[in-house]
């Protein structure tokens, strides 16, 4: 059992707060949900060649990703200019994306590979340069203005594409971020969905304990924006809200996603200090063992 | 300046739809010219400009080319890192407009001096720095850069009407311009202030010392060619320029010294101070930071009285 300490994200609370949303029981697994656990594998088997951190932030966003890039998004191909855009404002946490990319076939696994390595295009941090990238990010509070100058140039364009952005909830510390939800929101950019992965945590704390701005949901409704409160580990819940926003000139959305940071490996569940950690060779054995018990 | 500048740019849009023009709430009597023209490719950003930044990197991204509007330092030092991470990180087509410089904002105080946008910018390798020297310059210099595919800084000076003598409105991308010739030393000059620099080579003039001015208005790159070629046949190199005394032309010009191994004593003005609760005019104020025509005109003569002093000393030794 993960250790759910003072302030952080309990799994029961996942199951709350969800609403407008009808989920279907299938049976099957479907398309996305095998990718978020193949996503999950990637994550755990890169991070520990490269022996680097931030694999919780990359868990928690495993399945919103798998949800945007498992069939959410359109993305004929990476240098359509109609494919829909992704931000992730979360840089930190692109090897969920790096996954993802290599699952729908932009990526080779030989590229994947070099992940944090010498002379790898692939760092912690995404860059343009990589195919499938769409923006350069890292530094918190720059992507939503990204997406907002993506999704006006839609518009301008006369084209439907889409713009993703995936932001943290720590991410909302940052007073930019704010500048461009009350951008977006005055142009009522309805083609611009922001996903908030809200996972309770930032790097030396958890949120409520660092900046509480709870309820989250209240700022970007204060900004003129559409919200749904969705739980991020649910991809099907996820993908049908996505499906059913309306995405012409009226307000933008934003997706309050219920995360827990490190999901799916229990000892990293809401702890802070795997923000940082790189795992042992027992640990990542553990990891292994719980991600693929979720078959 | 601007106003020129603006007037080129609607001229620019009406053959290239990808301009946009982005402000953010500033440029009162000036952008609503480009507002009337194009009301679909300008937007009042607010008072934002982190997010007009990097909402112009996101247009970019998809093929426009948008200009960002507002006050030197709200353009180049509020939106810094949004500008390294967003156009020069993407290697995108934004044009960053900042208005003022050195002390064209004068009773606007401290907030508003634009003092080290050029050293910021220009330290950047992958974004082209301009600084026009009068309005015909701002014009043909937008001209010359519109077909860059990377970002550019432009200061654009303020106020209209000033105009620098023998430029006759000619820019070259790298390029450094003579418009005065003169065999006793070299006066280096950016910006708006060239105009001084012309002023005191006049000065100078009936004083019998003959001044050359070379203006220098491509920043980044920089005309390390030009200056090279020029600096090496004066004893003396002064550079004026409205912007903090170092990082900018001063720092350009010495750097060319340096690395080219030239015999030559440089003396750079600028402003050597944070300017401290007194304001006034950008004529009292350059006034203040020994800018104005006669200030420059003062560090000439001692620089040569200098000069003169060490030669002496210099051929005593050799006796």
């Amino acid at each position: 059992m993960s250790e759910i300490l003072a302030g952080g994200i309990s799994e029961r609370d996942l199951t709350q707060g969800t609403r407008n949303i009808h989920v279907p029981e299938l049976n099957l697994e479907s398309q996305a949900e095998r990718m978020s656990r193949q996503i999950r594998l990637a994550i755990l088997e890169q991070s520990k060649r490269a022996h680097v951190g931030h694999i919780g932030s990359a868990l928690s966003i495993a399945d919103i990703i798998a949800t945007l890039y498992g069939g959410a998004m359109s993305l004929p191909s990476p240098d359509d200019p109609e494919r829909d855009r992704l931000v992730l404002s979360k840089g930190h946490a692109a090897l969920a994306l790096y996954s993802a990319l290599h699952l729908i076939g932009w990526l080779p696994k030989e590229q994947l590979d070099t992940y944090c390595g010498d002379a790898s295009l692939l760092g912690v941090h995404p860059e343009r340069e990589l195919v499938g990238i769409d923006f350069t990010t890292g530094s918190l509070g720059h992507g939503l203005a990204l997406g907002a100058g993506a999704a006006l140039a839609a518009r301008m364009q006369g084209s439907s594409r889409r713009v993703f952005v995936v932001v943290s909830d720590a991410e909302c510390n940052e007073g930019s971020l704010w500048e461009s939800a009350m951008f977006a929101g005055h142009h009522r950019l309805g083609n611009l969905i922001a996903i908030v992965d809200l996972n309770g945590q930032q790097a030396l704390g958890y949120t409520r304990e660092v900046l509480d701005i709870s309820p989250m949901h209240t700022h970007w409704e204060g900004f003129g924006w559409d919200v749904s409160e969705v739980d991020g580990h649910d991809v099907r819940a996820m993908a049908k809200t996505i499906e059913s926003l309306d995405t012409g000139n009226g307000r933008p959305h934003a997706l309050i996603a219920r995360t827990v940071f490190g999901k799916g490996v229990s000892y990293m569940q809401s702890q802070i200090k795997w923000h940082y950690l790189p795992m042992s060779d027992e640990q990542y054995r553990q990891a292994v063992v719980e991600i693929e018990a979720t078959t | 300046m601007r106003a020129a500048f603006i007037k080129r740019l609607i001229q620019l849009a009406h053959q290239d739809q990808r301009i946009v023009l982005l402000t953010g709430d500033l440029g009162f009597t000036v952008v609503e010219p480009f507002r009337e023209e194009f009301p679909d490719r300008f937007f009042n950003v607010g008072v934002a400009e982190q997010n007009m930044v990097g909402v112009a990197t996101g247009l970019a991204e998809a093929g426009f080319i948008p200009f960002v509007y507002s006050i030197v330092t709200f353009a180049s030092l509020r939106a810094y890192e949004f500008v390294r991470n967003g156009p020069i990180a993407h290697q995108l087509p934004v044009r960053l407009v900042g208005i003022g410089g050195g002390f064209d904002y004068g009773t606007a105080g401290m907030t508003h001096y634009g003092l080290e946008d050029l050293a910021v910018m220009r330290i950047q390798p992958g974004i082209t720095v301009v600084v026009p020297a009068d309005e015909d310059q701002a014009a043909a210099a937008l001209t010359a850069t519109s077909g860059l595919s990377g970002p550019i800084y432009f200061r654009i000076g303020k106020d209209d009407g000033r105009t620098v003598s023998g430029l006759n409105g000619a820019f070259r991308l790298g390029r450094a311009e003579r418009v005065r010739e003169g065999k006793d030393l070299v006066l280096v000059a950016a910006g708006s202030l060239s105009c001084n620099a012309v002023a005191a080579a006049e000065e100078l003039k009936e004083g019998g010392i003959q001044a050359s001015v070379v203006v220098v208005s491509s920043l980044n790159p920089p005309p390390t060619q030009d200056l090279a070629e020029t600096l090496v046949n004066f004893p003396l190199t002064v550079t004026v320029e409205a912007h903090y005394v170092n990082g900018a032309l001063g720092s350009v010009v010495a750097e060319t010294i340096a690395e080219n191994g030239l015999r030559c004593h440089l003396v750079r003005c600028g402003v050597k101070e944070t300017p401290h609760g007194l304001v006034g005019s950008s004529r009292y104020m350059d006034e203040q930071h020994g800018l104005s025509d006669s200030g420059v005109v003062q560090v000439v003569l001692k620089a040569l009285e200098k000069l003169n002093v060490q030669e002496k000393e210099a051929s005593l030794t050799t006796i």
